[in-house]
């Protein structure tokens, strides 16, 4: 199940990260390791078992439909890198 | 050779809750920008989704209207894509366990009924907006967390007709379970398409090609028809298809192509951690069932079983609860079902398209259109006077009798004064009278108009009929 | 007089009888970060003149009636502070206000406590050192030379070094109770949805938990009581009422049944650490406990299934750091898809980028199926081998940490020494259950070794009477660090 230096470029890709080829090959070798080590899960045969999904068994919980304006809507922009007209501004997007 | 089209349709309709599916902020449309957005709706580090109550109660509103089973046991995931208005980089949706399976829509076509199965219906949220200037991109994130259905029909349309009936269909169930305003202009319902052909008797499908960009049911139908023609065309010069993705031009009415999906998107699903599972228990299934409301279909029957009326006048009065419901209550103020159906279908229709306006904007009431539908009846008034007086209620409402009374356009049906009126209508248009009696019947017609004008319409035109007839005999 | 001395309610006493006030409370606080943090580096950011303005209003309304009146505290980086930058010792969230407070940072502020600055973790809370923190290094108050454990290296570093009463941690696979089995104070991970997460930054969702890190028992025991208990806010919030702790604790551990996994002290344990745990057995026999070795059979799965939960929840929960609303925008970039990866090639740091790639692999294609949802499997059947321990037996005891701790830039070589400590650390996050770390010895260096306790869920009372009474029994708790020749 190892990767491939081009595999480890398209996992890069799908986490918005931009590797340089110093780093490809390093990140290859702990990706790797990883994937070997986690290997030892399937030694075990889970085939009625239920996965766990959550850290409890919670569940049923429920909102009331009320709505709620934010108090401190004036600072929306106070982290934003860029902004105008009340609007995040981004590189123009061509769809 | 001759090909098969087979269509998917996967529908988007957003809830018009009042907060958003996971926060708190407003759920409202055409406000200024970023103004209904909390730091849930940015994204925030810390932020933790909660689930509406309400969201869930209309998307399973809308599931049981369309036939959908509810799932006893439903679960959030994350759906991973990265985009600008997409604030998480995850949109919560659901993955394996939706809300609803197994439904279906009945259409007609050619006379015939069929059912068109559903696969599946998702909670899902709605992602922000975006406006392209020429220096970059502006991201509104009020949209951010509406709460959405996705509605994903099995491959059982067969032409872009059916997909429109489908649509249309759809769109007028929703409409009545009253959970969204399902309006194609403000995006309140979205539709995408695939389809894909396949030489007649084959089993398996083609490659199947998704449209983007449909902005209206007839636009959707078109670009089915545009595509469908395109693929048989390169399918019978031998030539072969890729799975891609489209998007319509309306003004050119072609699909061009988006992209090509050489493989399928991977969205790296992942139960969300931070919502548990819901649990819907049968009684709450059965309490959002009694909250629908009777639905189109049910209806037309009715009207035409039960009220006599044509099955194309029930198939108009039933295509918006609001008509339909306004239909209803003037029947049910003693107006004759189908004296009803053509003032509803005539003169209101035709008002509200020439003024652009909804139902619930008009000034008439069910009790104003019953009482002046019986004012003709009685003949208290004509059906020319009562257009006159259709034309004030629409407008103004109020109480048809008082305006008639107050504006002095009572019939007359007094037949001392209709003779007299007649006999000097008569005298006045000897030729008239002399064409009639050489057998040019048009002229009876001619006549008839002279002793309306004289009365300003308000004579009885049966009543007129029958006097000019004997006052030209005794002549 | 050092903040090391007293417990909260020994100071709760000072304070009603007028012997001290908070403003001396929050002065000691201050001074002592001013002599000792240049070398221990536990804070991040500073809430000076706030605190000192909160602690004046407390001296002049005089009632002191909050549980954690005038006590002085400190939060981990990675947990929502408003107006005040909230930056997961990334470059990503630098001078990051996130506009809001976290649950638990309202709760501490209800209960009167004084927040006095935000400190260091490992960036994101990912590593055991605080050395991926990108602002800088934390020491070990026992021996600067040594790290201080992570994630919340800053949190049990600032509470051994006397800056502060209480610390709050996160926990998501050990990062409270190994700093603090490292820095020689109490740590406790809670049973999931007992504290809210509202505010806490993701890592793991599934595994997270925020909890205190306090010098002794009685204390950690108050203020979890505190910061504890439902919030509408976060989903996997538990309806529940929250016992007094502080007020229930007992030393009367009688015919308390204790299981030791001997997975829990295999060959990959340091000799020194698993001579202290198995004299601290022998102690808690003393005290009329009786202990049994036990083997919890899919155990030695954990760090896997760990590993693939962790690190895949991660990568989705930490994809949302893009530049556009907030957090580092890179300068140059061709496009957007572009000034995505270079704001987060930018932005985050090497340990980060690491377990992002290795977490989007395993959420992508088929190993998704094959990896992390299998982890997912092998978490359940974990999670029955508790089940079934806790059938017979009330707590689980074992070492907190393979090793003592290590020295700045030296991380664990031995890969069975590695992944013994993460097979101790990280079961108690996979089956949801409480687990605390208390002071049981030193090494012959004088480096401070913890012994963990875990509980059944919502056990914290179990785990704190058996902690209580085995600190009160011991000296460990007594023993302080000598920073820049002073004893804290």
């Amino acid at each position: 199940m190892e990767l491939t230096k081009e595999e480890i470029q398209k996992v890069a890709e799908n986490a918005r990260l931009h590797l340089t080829d110093e780093e490809v090959e390093k990140y290859t070798k702990t990706t790797n390791e990883m994937i070997n080590h986690v290997q030892k899960l399937l030694e075990l045969n889970t085939d009625d078992v239920e996965p766990t999904t959550h850290g409890n068994t919670v569940k049923d919980v429920l909102r009331n439909d009320i709505p709620k304006r934010w108090e401190d809507r004036d600072q929306i922009f106070k982290n934003a890198p860029d902004h105008e007209d009340n609007q995040f501004k981004v590189p123009a997007l061509i769809d | 050779m001759k090909f098969e089209t087979v269509i998917g349709l996967e529908v988007h309709v957003e809830l018009k809750t009042q907060s958003k599916i996971f926060s708190s902020s407003p759920n409202a449309f055409g406000d200024g920008p970023n103004e209904n957005v909390n730091p849930k709706d940015l994204g925030y580090p810390g932020t933790l989704p909660v689930l509406n109550e309400e969201a869930v109660n209309y998307g399973m509103k809308a599931a049981l209207a369309l036939n959908c089973e509810i799932s006893p046991y439903t679960v959030f995931d994350r759906k991973h894509y990265y985009y600008p208005d997409n604030p998480a980089a995850y949109q919560i949706s659901q993955d394996e366990f939706p809300i609803a399976r197994n439904g279906w829509i009945e259409i007609e076509i050619d006379g015939e009924k069929k059912k068109i199965g559903i696969e599946r219906i998702h909670l899902e949220e709605d992602a922000g907006k975006l406006i392209h200037t020429d220096d970059g991109s502006l991201v509104d994130y009020n949209r951010q967390g509406t709460p959405l259905i996705e509605i994903v029909s099995r491959p059982d349309i067969r032409s872009p007709e059916e997909a429109y009936l489908y649509l249309t269909k759809l769109k007028s169930i929703i409409q009545y379970t009253g959970v969204s305003d399902v309006k194609m202009e403000e995006g309140s319902l979205r539709c995408d398409a695939n389809i894909s052909l396949r030489p007649v008797g084959q089993e398996e499908f083609g490659t199947k090609i998704e449209l983007k960009n449909l902005n209206s049911f007839n636009f959707v139908r078109e670009a089915l028809e545009y595509e469908e023609k395109r693929q048989a065309k390169i399918l019978s010069e031998g030539g072969s298809l890729e799975p891609e993705t489209r998007r319509y031009d309306e003004k050119a009415k072609k699909t061009f192509l988006m992209r090509v999906k050489n493989v399928e998107e991977d969205y790296r699903f992942l139960p969300d951690p931070d919502i548990v599972p819901l649990t819907i228990s049968e009684e709450w299934v059965e309490r959002i069932r009694q909250e629908i409301p009777e639905l189109p279909d049910a209806r037309r029957k009715r009207y035409v079983e039960e009220l006599g009326l044509p099955e194309y006048d029930a198939g108009v009065l039933t295509s918006t609860i609001e008509m339909a419901e306004f239909f209803e209550e003037t029947v049910k103020h003693g107006a004759d079902p189908k004296q009803a159906s053509n003032w509803i279908m005539g003169e209101m229709s035709a008002y509200m398209n020439k003024h652009q306006k909804e139902l619930p904007e008009l000034a008439i009431t069910p009790e104003g259109l019953a009482k002046m539908i019986g004012l003709i009846k009685n003949g208290t008034i004509s059906s020319k006077i009562a257009k006159k007086v259709f034309a004030h209620l629409v407008e103004n409402g109020g109480d048809p009798e008082e305006y008639v009374k107050r504006e002095g356009l009572v019939q007359i049906s007094d037949e001392g004064e209709l003779r007299n009126i007649v006999n000097q209508v008569l005298d006045e248009n000897e030729k008239s009278v002399q064409d009639y009696k050489d057998g040019k019947k048009k002229a009876l017609g001619f006549l008839v108009g002279q002793v309306m004008k004289a009365t300003k319409g308000q004579a009885n035109p049966q009543m007129v009929n029958k006097l000019l007839q004997e006052e030209i005999e005794k002549r | 007089m050092s903040l090391s001395n007293y417990t909260i309610k020994q100071v709760e006493e000072m304070l009603k009888k007028g012997e001290i006030s908070a403003q001396e409370l929050v002065d000691l606080s201050y001074k002592q970060i001013e002599k000792v943090d240049g070398e221990i580096g536990a804070f991040l950011s500073l809430n000076e003149e706030k605190a000192r303005g909160q602690a004046k209003q407390l001296d002049e309304e005089k009632a002191y009636k909050g549980k954690l009146s005038g006590i002085p505290g400190a939060m981990k980086d990675n947990i929502a502070t408003k107006g005040m930058a909230t930056t997961c010792a990334s470059k990503m969230l630098e001078n990051f206000d996130p506009l809001y407070d976290a649950t638990v940072v309202e709760k501490t502020g209800e209960a009167e406590a004084i927040m006095i600055g935000k400190v260091n973790l490992d960036e994101f809370a990912m590593g055991s050192s605080t050395e991926t923190s990108a602002y800088k290094k934390t020491k070990n108050p026992w021996n600067t030379d040594y790290v201080p454990g992570g994630s919340s290296g800053g949190s049990a570093a600032s509470v051994a070094a006397g800056e502060v009463m209480f610390s709050i941690g996160t926990d998501t696979g050990g990062s409270i109770r190994q700093p603090a089995a490292f820095c020689g104070v109490v740590g406790m991970k809670p049973t999931y949805g007992l504290v809210s997460r509202h505010g806490v930054v993701a890592m793991a969702p599934s595994l997270d938990q925020a909890g205190p890190i306090t010098r002794t028992v009685e204390d950690n025991a108050r203020v979890l009581e505190v910061i504890a208990g439902y919030d509408q806010r976060d989903m996997t919030s538990v309806k529940k009422d929250v016992p007094a702790y502080s007020e229930n604790l007992t030393q009367d551990i009688k015919g308390m049944k204790i299981a030791v996994p001997k997975e829990f002290l295999s060959d990959g344990v340091d000799a020194e650490v698993k001579e202290a745990v198995e004299n601290a057995l022998q102690m808690f026999e003393l005290l009329g406990a009786s202990w049994e070795t036990v083997s919890l059979p899919h155990i030695k799965y954990s760090d896997a299934a760990y590993y693939a939960i962790a690190y895949s929840e991660s990568a989705s929960s930490l994809a949302r750091y893009d530049g556009v609303r907030f957090g580092h925008r890179a300068s140059e970039f061709s496009d957007v898809i572009d000034m995505y990866k270079r704001s987060r090639s930018e932005g985050f740091g090497d340990e980060v980028k690491r377990r992002l790639l290795i977490g989007t692999a395993f959420l992508s294609g088929d190993m998704n199926e094959q990896i992390f949802r299998k982890a997912q499997k092998v978490r359940t059947l974990i999670k029955r081998d508790f089940q079934a321990a806790f059938e017979k037996f009330d707590l689980i005891i074992g070492p907190t940490t393979a090793t003592p701790p290590f020295k700045l830039g030296e991380a664990i070589e031995d890969p069975l020494q590695l992944q013994t400590s993460d097979m101790l650390a990280v079961p108690a996050n996979l089956a949801g259950l409480p687990a605390l770390s208390l002071p049981c010895g030193f090494t012959e260096s004088g480096l401070p070794i913890g012994l963990q306790i875990i509980g059944n869920h919502f056990d914290e009372q179990k785990i704190y009477n058996a902690a209580y009474a085995y600190e009160q029994a011991t000296n460990h708790h007594k023993k302080r660090p000598v920073i820049g020749g002073a004893e804290v």
